[in-house]
């Protein structure tokens, strides 16, 4: 389903990926480690082009979406996003946070779309806050609420870059909760992430990466249980 | 006693025989004349500067456009207004002498108050956490779309008050529209001086409705920004 050759990314003089090579199957869940900097973000970033690759090719269901002339746009469509700071849209209520895309991209009609958000809404349990604005929500609710509206695109691939870092730790659980409902409905999703446990639980593999290279990776039982490289055992000997 | 004798006799010269507080009404409805269309004038050009400048400083597209914004920016706020309103009027004109002045004035002062207006559009533009655009963008709305639906209503929301100091302003400004021959407030008040010889009445009447006027304004600025507090509380 995805397909990356070779990807490089620069920031003027500082390398961030130095040639990442992978491969992701249509229903698998893919979960990045690493420790901060180590370009794991940018990795994320360079699948859906919110950060242009330097070099290499990004593949995605059998098009190449880093060459010129490509409308990321439509790709972009298929392609759902969760952001650490959630990014919910403040001007705009929850119900219009979810419908604002599908509507204005014609996938659906207004009332189609506001039908496809309560019915996400109900599923979160946050029908009662259609109607309210994002910064009366609490962190947990705002990031449940961004899923929602990434999946309100039904999208074929659901990309996650750091969904719990910036969540008050009681908050955790339930964004957790609803991405591991999300991957047991067989959504394939990429998820760089700091709790080793969700990883350990709901992924079927786990990538290590350091210093702008995929280091090592393995099932997640195999991974955390038997790690093989220096620089994975000595990071997993700090957080866990 | 013969001091209240005087400024009444005073008074009554300089706003009362020959109905000369007409002129000051007149020439405070060309003030706000003026000062409305400019406005109007102004946000449009400032907006649509802003967005180039942004546009450019984002993406790399427009780039003569943006250019060009540079180049209006850069004339505009580096010359003086008076020297902008003459020029438009005695050069830029000259080939039409029948076009209104008041139209001339509104055009200059449209000119020179969009060029603010840019950079406080696109300060505001600045202001949105740039996670906006990519949220956006990471859900297939295009470029312009994300700017249209996301980020410039809350930016526009954000420069409202810096908007209502540039009208402040604008109104003030328009005091020199009488160098192109406009009799607005602050030359009606300069005429009703010619004729009169008296210099205090009609002056220091002109300066009290232009703090009056700014006052409201005022007023009006800091209400809005009571309401967009709450709003952001919420």
């Amino acid at each position: 389903m995805i397909d990356v050759k070779g990807l490089r990314k620069s920031f003027g003089e500082k390398e961030v990926l130095l040639g990442i090579d992978e491969h992701v199957e249509q229903g698998e869940k893919v979960a990045v480690i690493g420790p901060s900097g180590s370009g794991k973000s940018t990795f994320l970033r360079c699948l859906n082009m919110l950060e242009a690759p330097t070099s290499g090719e990004v593949w995605f269901e059998g098009e190449l979406i880093n060459a010129p002339g490509v409308d990321i746009n439509r790709i972009r469509q298929r392609m759902g996003m969760v952001f650490q700071h959630f990014n919910l849209f403040p001007h705009l209520t929850v119900r219009q946070n979810i419908t604002l895309a599908p509507v204005q991209l014609k996938l659906q009609t207004a009332g189609e779309a506001d039908e496809n958000a309560r019915q996400l809404l109900k599923r979160i349990g946050l029908t009662d806050k259609e109607n309210e604005y994002p910064n009366m929500l609490s962190g947990g609710q705002k990031q449940r609420i961004a899923i929602i509206r990434a999946l309100a695109m039904k999208p074929d691939v659901m990309l996650f870059d750091e969904p719990t870092s910036a969540l008050d730790p009681e908050m955790v659980g339930e964004v957790l909760e609803l991405m591991g409902e999300i991957a047991h409905e067989g959504m394939t999703m990429i998820i760089v992430t700091h709790e080793m446990g969700f990883a350990r639980e709901v992924s079927n593999r786990v990538l290590f990466m350091d210093e702008g290279i995929i280091v090592e990776q393995n099932n997640p039982d195999e991974l955390f249980n038997n790690p093989q490289s220096p620089r994975l055992k000595d990071f997993l000997a700090k957080i866990l | 006693m013969d001091f209240f004798m005087d400024f009444q006799a005073k008074f009554i010269q300089n706003f009362i025989d020959d109905n000369r507080w007409l002129l000051i009404l007149y020439g405070l409805r060309t003030t706000l004349t003026i000062t409305f269309f400019a406005l109007i004038l102004g946000v449009c050009m400032g907006f649509l500067t802003a967005l180039v400048r942004v546009t450019y400083d984002k993406t790399g597209k427009l780039r003569r456009l943006n250019t060009f914004a540079r180049f209006y920016l850069t004339v505009v706020r580096g010359t003086p207004m008076l020297v902008q309103l003459m020029i438009i009027y005695y050069v830029i004109f000259s080939p039409w002498p029948f076009v209104n002045s008041i139209i001339i004035a509104v055009i200059a002062f449209g000119i020179n108050s969009g060029a603010y207006v840019a950079e406080i559009f696109r300060s505001g533009i600045m202001s949105i956490d740039p996670g906006q655009m990519e949220a956006g963008r990471s859900l297939g709305l295009t470029y312009n779309q994300t700017m249209r639906r996301i980020i410039t209503p809350q930016a526009i929301k954000n420069v409202l008050p810096a908007l209502g100091n540039e009208s402040i302003s604008l109104l003030k400004e328009t005091s020199v529209a009488g160098y192109i021959g406009i009799r607005e407030l602050t030359r009606s008040g300069d005429i009703i001086r010619s004729r009169t010889y008296e210099a205090f009445f009609p002056l220091i009447a002109v300066a009290a409705i232009y703090l009056c006027l700014v006052l409201i304004m005022t007023a009006g600025v800091s209400r809005l920004e009571r309401r967009l507090a709450v709003s952001d509380r919420r």
